[in-house]
């Protein structure tokens, strides 16, 4: 497999302020007093909040149980994973179920770039620049029945491949789901690539979901079965502890997390004075999706 | 050997400071760097409990006093992890912001419980000199037992901020209870000889 060098992608802003970032952490250090650490805390204070994460950041930490659980385990393990052949199966409430192939796939839907925020439950978010398309193109190849309510996604089941299944870390396969309407709403991505490139696998090649409004673990990977359900699925998550993850898991700083603050997220760059940022309803999408909810409350169902 | 035992042992417990000094300065904290700096403090506190807890367990197995005397440093060393990851939560993860951070002590279990432990340190710390020992006499071993409270504290504070997998934790828990039966089952061999 080809290598593809870091400095070719990273958009050359956030490549300059990383090497800079030394530079100014030795004048903090040199003239120690509190005056001169909240000069530097202002000049990053606003350092590209709005630009991508770098490249670099994107692809080596990740959350991937599947190929363990620390956070640069995905980009080590992942190397060697197989992504062809790969055939994506949607059945359940459709009226002839239909298998995909990952070459279908890419020949018939257009990827587009589309940059969406994701926000980890764990308090930390980047800003990714996909290639991908919405679901409801890939859902519109089947006729769903009127009694479909819920759409199920299940990620590969491959222990040989990723080492992390081995483990019974979570209740393999990796299982998410979405409401019919969330899943059809054109925000919901079918990632195909990342940085105008191919998806990386540690990012969750060939194909994964994302859903910018709901936290990162929402959105799963290396998806191999879409399934549209009557009943609400039971995420992997919600099976490992229903207490701290629901089923809607929406981007909501109200409902507090027993380990980690929803109220503030701190920005992937790599640098240690960037400050905490508001997290936004909706990780900020409010606008497009709260009518999805409009009369739930929020931190019932959260 | 006994001139230098205590300088080495400094030196020694000094190495992840300094590595993760120079990890900063190098940029080698990856995309998430204070969160790296407070699991490295942590870490090294955990660990430093760990091996002062192992003082008096090593003198009975060695019949060796020289673990006694570096016992204090070794305390005074976690203190010093302890307050730098705490610093590093204050300081570089909430710049200060005090009522973000009250709010996390009261609505987070185990920040309440580790932040309990790090203030248990505190008196610890101050009496931990000859001179304290001699005006606290007999009192001063009785504040010092705090010391098993707070390893206890310690883990619990890991075990509930790991999400998922606990392997570490328990193994961290597994230790310090070891240590901790050793110690009842010297004090009642004691209590039996005298």
């Amino acid at each position: 497999m080809k290598k593809i060098k870091y400095s070719e992608i990273t958009p050359e802003v956030v490549y300059k302020k990383r090497r800079s970032f030394l530079k100014s952490l030795g004048y903090g250090l040199g003239s120690i007093s509190l005056g001169s650490f909240s000069m530097i805390n202002n000049s990053f204070a606003n350092t590209n909040l709005n630009e991508p994460t770098s490249y670099e950041d994107i692809t080596t930490y990740n959350n991937y149980y599947e190929f363990g659980t620390g956070k640069s385990d995905p980009y080590r393990k992942s190397q060697e994973f197989k992504t062809k052949p790969w055939t994506v199966r949607i059945e359940g409430e459709v009226e002839t179920p239909i298998d995909l192939s990952m070459e279908e796939i890419l020949s018939t839907f257009n990827s587009e770039e589309r940059i969406q925020r994701l926000r980890c439950v764990e308090g930390w978010s980047m800003i990714i620049p996909w290639m991908g398309f919405s679901l409801s193109e890939l859902l519109n190849k089947v006729k769903i029945k009127s009694a479909a309510k819920f759409v199920e996604f299940e990620t590969v089941y491959d222990p040989e491949q990723m080492i992390g299944q081995r483990r019974p870390v979570l209740n393999w396969p990796y299982t998410e789901g979405l409401r019919l309407d969330e899943a059809m709403h054109p925000l919901t991505t079918v990632v195909t690539g990342l940085y105008g490139k191919t998806l990386p696998n540690q990012n969750g090649a060939p194909l994964r979901i994302f859903v910018p409004w709901k936290y990162g673990f929402k959105s799963a990977k290396a998806i191999v079965k879409i399934k549209l359900t009557k009943n609400m699925p039971v995420s992997s998550w919600m099976d490992a502890s229903p207490r701290e993850y629901g089923f809607y898991s929406n981007v909501n700083p109200k409902v507090n997390h027993p380990r980690w603050s929803q109220a503030t997220e701190r920005p992937i760059n790599g640098d240690i004075f960037t400050p905490r940022i508001e997290t936004l309803m909706f990780n900020g999408y409010g606008d497009e999706v709260a009518q999805l909810y409009s009369g739930m409350d929020l931190k019932k169902y959260f | 050997m006994k001139k230098y035992f205590k300088p080495i042992i400094f030196l020694l417990s000094s190495i992840p400071f300094i590595i993760i000094i120079s990890k900063i300065f190098l940029n080698q904290l990856g995309p998430e760097p204070i969160k790296e700096i407070t699991l490295h403090t942590g870490e090294w506190t955990l660990l430093f409990l760990v091996f002062t807890l192992s003082m008096t367990p090593l003198k009975r197995l060695t019949n060796l006093n020289i673990w006694i005397s570096a016992r204090r440093m070794l305390g005074l060393f976690a203190f010093f992890y302890a307050s730098l990851h705490m610093l590093t939560y204050i300081g570089l993860d909430y710049q200060f912001d005090l009522s973000a951070i009250s709010k996390d002590i009261f609505t987070k279990k185990f920040i309440f419980v580790g932040f309990t432990a790090w203030l248990l340190m505190v008196p610890l710390a101050i009496t931990s000199s000859k001179k304290m020992m001699g005006i606290l006499k007999k009192n001063w071993k009785k504040l010092h037992r705090l010391i098993y409270l707070i390893s206890i504290l310690g883990v619990i504070h890991f075990l509930w901020l790991v999400k998922k997998d606990l392997t570490e934790p328990l193994i961290y828990l597994l230790i310090i209870v070891i240590l901790l039966i050793l110690r009842v089952n010297f004090n009642r061999s004691e209590s039996k000889i005298s």
